[in-house]
């Protein structure tokens, strides 16, 4: 019998990313148009063409932000997958992370060589807020769009932790003015201001509008490959070190909303695969999904990087700014830019560049080693992925 | 050119699946799956929390909601986390996803499920909003209406003939007899035409349910299944989307994932074909190469139930029942899905000598 030990995977490496610039609404560009715009530069980038594809695994979220149902069967011309195996991935906002992981797992099992993954989402197209909020009797009838589920989550991590009201205000203005740095940023706010964000109108007590994600339309893809294929690239590739997915129920007794169990043990599988063993020293900047301000100091939290009740220290201290020791969204996250779907291979992809050292304007200096996270459904489904600029050595 | 092989075995060791029902009002999602669900970690003494992946595979648009599977999740008990991934699509591709996972040594055993209820709506109508968005799906042209320009085209190229079709629908109904889940069994007329040139028999039932597999690797499959069912390849493609460009008298990605999944490096004695539709069988069987001495779909096929997102998955789960019976030696398992056999997935199965 043949079997596969840990040390049998096949390493794989990203070794091109294209995204679009990202916009409130592309009207002139079909579906179609939007995710063979991404794809291509991800080809151009790895100096590939469609035929190097093996295969394609795509991602976005719920289908009724588009109105197409299951519409990877309508993109199989646009992505050149005709004649390929293609895969559809849905794991709500964790999805463009898992769409990543099942595509790295391809070439880790040695089943393909070269892979194109893409994950996207068209949210002009319909009313995102409307089209996250289930019909009755799904759910109560006051939780208008993410925020009014997420929002009681934020107020019992200022409770717990006696975070003063103000971090989440820092977090948005340095997200926006990272956003300004990225030229592919939804929002460029260039005449932002903290007290502007602080007298943005309250949406979700204690969410304002300015600590709140965009609706974009938007799509990333990346070109993963294994070790001959990274041999060949044109440019240095990102390795991947780790990746894990986990989930867990929406709502039952005992669940930690402010730090679920899922995020916690996907983190540790990520640091166990990349042997990391004290993330914050190890672990060169942070690429993770916050679509409300609060968010940053939760995570950093959950992905181990301070002590439960301290995050919101790490933010105020400054160490999350582009130039802080421990920078956390480069690109200006979620928070400047989310077409939902996409959302979490953009974090992925943002990880990869800065490993390349690609980010240009938003690069950090010297970044090795950099996580990609994403989450989705009520805080129960997590996707990351560490990557390095060396090979993983295990 | 066949694939590689694969680099570690792994076997289907367990399979469930609900009595496919016209509607199952009283039932949510998430209440049709669970028995099914037990049923697997029964059969193999497994609880959720031996599982080391866990994949499923349904639809937002059969539900009428977003985040469907997020409740169905709720069912497995995903507490503490569980490793776990959905796939917007039938079950056989959450599969193909969960085989990936066992190959790359991440895992030993999976859990993979799917489900799909058509009686809240009109599938299809439902299924129009798989077409291309901008020139086709505004014309709302129905599921039959497609497969009827399909059998027609195997007509006019002389493939097949009304009366051929009629002896497709009444052998698997006549199969089915046999198979206590189907939704419809037993011989009947072929009805009136629904749409030119397709009768009622010759169209899928329009129905609920739920199905669930088990896969092991090596010896851990060894010792859940006394006969397991060995993945000895698996393979999926896709076509252009455009009927127009498609020759639908033949199905070029079933012939390339047979030939990756190495389907015709020998015979099988068992095909299980996801073909809603009588014409469709004689697409598939064309591409598969399958003659006469191949027991085509004895378990009545998606003419007997076709829960659209489970009903690929219940292909591979019933040629693995009838390796796990001895029934079978060797068997292909096909899903397929998209308008007229648009994406298709073989997957080989074959039991240990006896």
């Amino acid at each position: 019998m043949s079997t596969v030990d840990k040390a049998g995977k096949e390493p794989v490496a990203v070794v091109g990313i294209g995204q679009t610039k990202h916009v409130a609404a592309r009207r002139d560009v079909s579906i179609a148009g939007l995710v063979r715009e991404a794809a291509g530069r991800a080809l151009q980038d790895a100096e590939l063409t469609w035929a190097d594809i093996d295969a394609v695994v795509i991602g976005k979220a719920p289908d009724f932000f588009e109105g197409v149902m299951m519409p990877e069967l309508y993109l199989a011309d646009a992505l050149g997958a005709v004649g390929k195996p293609m895969l559809r991935v849905h794991t709500a906002g964790s999805v463009g992370g898992s769409t990543a992981l099942v595509a790295a797992n391809l070439i880790a099992a040695r089943v393909h060589g070269t892979v194109l993954t893409l994950a996207f989402e068209k949210q002009s197209e319909s009313n995102a807020m409307w089209g996250l909020s289930l019909p009755i009797p799904f759910q109560q009838p006051l939780l208008a769009g993410a925020g009014g589920f997420f929002a009681p989550h934020v107020r019992a991590y200022m409770r717990r932790s006696g975070a003063p009201e103000t971090v989440g205000s820092l977090v948005a203005y340095k997200d926006r003015r990272n956003a300004l740095k990225n030229p592919y940023a939804h929002l460029h706010e260039h005449d932002i201001t903290l007290e502007k964000v602080q007298a943005s109108p309250m949406l979700w007590d204690p969410i304002r509008y300015s600590e709140t994600c965009p609706s974009s339309d938007g799509a990333c893809a990346m070109v993963l490959t294994d070790r001959a294929g990274a041999a060949r690239s044109p440019r240095p590739p990102a390795w991947m070190l780790g990746g894990a997915m986990r989930s867990e129920p929406t709502l039952f007794a005992g669940k930690d909303c402010v730090s679920p169990q899922a995020g916690k043990d996907c983190a540790a599988d990520v640091y166990r695969q990349a042997g990391i063993t004290d993330p914050r020293r190890e672990i060169d900047a942070v690429e993770m999904y916050v679509p409300f301000s609060w968010y940053e100091p939760m995570w950093l939290e959950n992905l181990g990087f301070a002590d439960e009740g301290e995050g919101w220290k790490l933010t105020e201290s400054g160490a999350t700014e582009l130039d802080g020791d421990l920078p956390v969204n480069m690109s200006g996250g979620v928070l400047s830019t989310n077409p939902i779907g996409a959302s979490g291979m953009i974090r992925f992809a943002e990880a990869a560049l800065q490993v390349r050292g690609q980010a240009g304007e938003h690069q950090v200096d010297g970044a090795r080693r950099v996580l990609g996270h994403a989450y989705g459904g009520g805080s129960q489904f997590f996707s990351m992925w560490l990557v390095g600029a060396q090979p993983p050595t295990v | 050119m066949p694939g590689m092989p694969p680099t570690r075995e792994i076997a289907v060791v367990a399979f469930g699946q609900t009595d496919h029902l016209r509607t199952t009002d009283e039932l949510s999602e998430v209440e049709m799956l669970m028995p099914v669900l037990h049923e697997v970690l029964d059969r193999t003494g497994l609880r959720t929390s031996d599982i080391g992946f866990t994949c499923s595979g349904s639809s937002d648009y059969l539900a009428g909601r977003a985040f469907s599977f997020t409740m169905a999740l709720d069912g497995v008990g995903a507490w503490p986390p569980i490793s776990e991934s959905h796939v917007e699509m039938d079950g056989a591709w959450a599969l193909y996803e969960a085989w990936i996972k066992l190959l790359t040594g991440e895992a030993d055993t999976a859990l993979v499920y799917s489900y799909g209820k058509s009686s809240p709506g009109s599938v299809r109508d439902v299924l129009t909003r798989q077409l291309d968005p901008y020139y086709v799906a505004p014309l709302w042209p129905d599921s039959v209406a497609l497969a009827a320009l399909q059998a027609q085209a195997l007509i006019d190229a002389g493939d097949t003939d009304e009366r051929a079709l009629a002896g497709v629908a009444a052998r698997s109904r006549t199969a089915a007899a046999d198979n206590p889940h189907a939704q419809l069994s037993g011989a009947r007329p072929p009805g009136e035409y629904v749409v030119r040139p397709l009768r009622t028999g010759d169209c899928p039932p329009v129905g609920d349910g739920a199905a669930a597999v088990i896969l092991a690797a090596g010896d851990r499959a060894r010792d859940l299944c006394e006969r397991p069912a060995w993945i000895r390849g698996i393979d999926h493609r896709i076509e252009a989307h455009s009927l127009g460009v498609r020759d639908l008298t033949d199905s070029p990605s079933t012939r390339l994932a047979a030939e990756r999944a190495g389907a015709f490096e020998r015979p099988v004695d068992t095909a299980e074909l996801h073909a809603p539709f009588s014409s469709q069988e004689v697409v598939l069987r064309k591409a598969l190469r399958l003659d006469d001495t191949v027991n085509v779909n004895p378990s009545g096929g998606a003419l007997s139930a076709n829960p659209v997102m489970a009903a690929g998955l219940i292909r591979i789960g019933e040629a693995a029942a009838r390796i796990h019976r001895g029934d079978s030696d060797r068997a292909l398992a096909h899903a397929t899905s998209g308008p007229c056999l648009q994406q298709n997935l073989v997957a080989v199965l074959e039991g240990d000598p006896r």
